[in-house]
């Protein structure tokens, strides 16, 4: 247990081990560490925020969601409207047509009659004037009773 | 231990692992290694623990080889394991000055690293079984062989001795010369009239000196205590024979918490006495 020039050894060693450290290895892992500190600190921050973003944007979904589901019911709402009116345009449409053609064909038919009875009449008539003329060929004077005949024309 | 010159007593044994390999200076002028404890004794300051020098020295240099290596390695990145470890014990050396010392050094916290890494280291030579590398070392004609440089009183004063230059050095740099003479006279016996601090001056000068020559005192001695007493019961219980093994075991595995501890307790010492010097009164 003697003191001796080991106590000066060592004070030196200490001086060197201490003067190492302070310059080569305590700074850099310092550094190191409170670097990471920092980009942790920054990661944690950036979850939050991109938490926050995602409700965010949940928030916004939905609400474009409900907003298409809006818009596509009024679109399905004026289809359905739209149809039924076509629907019933042309439900007018084809009734007007039929009564158009009806009315038409009436008139086909009313001008066809007309016809027949016209000719029907010419017809008589002249088998009227025919028989009468062999009936009484000499008193008639066809000169004379045409007017008279023509009248009856007009009445049958 | 056996030696060549046959069986030891116990007294031997034990007086043989207590000596240190010295070299010095023998009262005849002659430089060289000491045969015995007695020739060591006779060497007074003018000698060499070499063992002490080279296994600090051996141990320092692992402790800034691995650091080092780190330190090179250390990112913003993802640690690996190794790295991990080691900037563990970085971070706790740094909360431990960070929560005691307020003011700002690029000193102290390095030097706390320093001193708790290599008193660390230096301890756990203790651990290592007592008789394996003197076994070695005389294998080679090394006669003596003390392994845990901190079961030398030089060692672990030398260490004091550096850390109470440093609360001198801080007190006067910070305090500046007045300051700390005042710091030394003006305490614990303060007066206003000026007749009764010249009268208090040198009895709180001899307290406050006592006070401060106490710190790297309690601090070196502490430490070599601890680790001597534990190196000594060690070396008794290496004598034990079989029954050895169990005792070993159990005292290694208390010895472990001594030599963390006292690592602990010296840094965190270092730590508080050199913040006390920066603080002003």
């Amino acid at each position: 247990m003697n003191i001796n020039m080991t106590i000066i050894g060592q004070i030196i060693a200490m001086i060197v081990f201490v003067a190492f450290c302070m310059k080569y290895i305590w700074p850099p892992i310092i550094t190191a560490l409170d670097e990471r500190r920092a980009k942790i600190a920054e990661g944690l921050a950036a979850t939050d925020e991109a938490a926050k973003a995602l409700e965010l944007a949940n928030v916004e979904a939905a609400s474009i969601t409900d907003k298409a589901r809006g818009q596509a019911s009024e679109i399905i709402e004026a289809g359905n409207q739209r149809g039924v009116q076509i629907l019933s345009t042309a439900k007018d449409d084809a009734v007007a047509e039929r009564e158009r053609q009806v009315t038409a064909a009436d008139a086909e038919i009313q001008q066809s009659a007309n016809h027949a009875r016209e000719a029907l009449r010419q017809s008589v008539a002249t088998l009227a004037i025919l028989g009468a003329e062999k009936l009484i060929k000499k008193e008639i004077d066809p000169k004379t009773h045409e007017q008279l005949l023509e009248k009856l024309i007009a009445e049958i | 231990m056996a030696s060549e010159n046959g069986t030891l007593t116990s007294g031997e044994y034990i007086r043989h692992h207590l000596t240190n390999l010295t070299y010095g200076q023998n009262p005849d002028g002659s430089w060289s290694f000491a045969e015995n404890a007695e020739q060591a004794a006779a060497m007074g300051f003018w000698a060499i623990h070499v063992d002490t020098m080279f296994w600090s020295f051996f141990l320092g240099a692992i402790f800034c080889w691995v650091f080092r290596r780190v330190a090179k390695k250390a990112e913003a990145g993802v640690p690996s394991r190794g790295v991990a470890a080691i900037e563990f014990i970085v971070e706790f050396v740094d909360t431990s000055v960070r929560e005691t010392f307020h003011g700002t050094s690029k000193l102290i916290a390095p030097l706390a690293l320093t001193l708790f890494v290599w008193i660390l280291l230096m301890n756990t030579m203790d651990l290592i079984p007592v008789d394996i590398i003197p076994s070695l070392a005389m294998l080679v004609g090394i006669e003596f062989q003390k392994v845990v440089p901190t079961t030398d009183i030089n060692a672990t004063l030398g260490m004091a001795l550096a850390v109470f230059i440093l609360i001198i050095f801080f007190s006067i740099k910070i305090k500046g010369v007045g300051g700390f003479m005042g710091e030394l006279t003006g305490q614990p016996f303060a007066a206003e009239k000026l007749h009764w601090k010249i009268i208090f001056a040198p009895i709180n000068l001899m307290l406050e000196l006592v006070g401060l020559i106490a710190k790297p005192l309690s601090l070196g001695l502490r430490l070599f205590g601890n680790l001597y007493a534990g190196e000594l019961i060690f070396i008794l219980i290496a004598m034990l024979g079989l029954a050895q093994l169990p005792l070993h075991f159990g005292w290694a595995v208390f010895h472990l918490l001594i030599v963390l501890l006292q690592a602990y307790i010296f840094m965190m010492l270092t730590i508080v006495y050199l913040s006390m010097a920066h603080e002003k009164h």
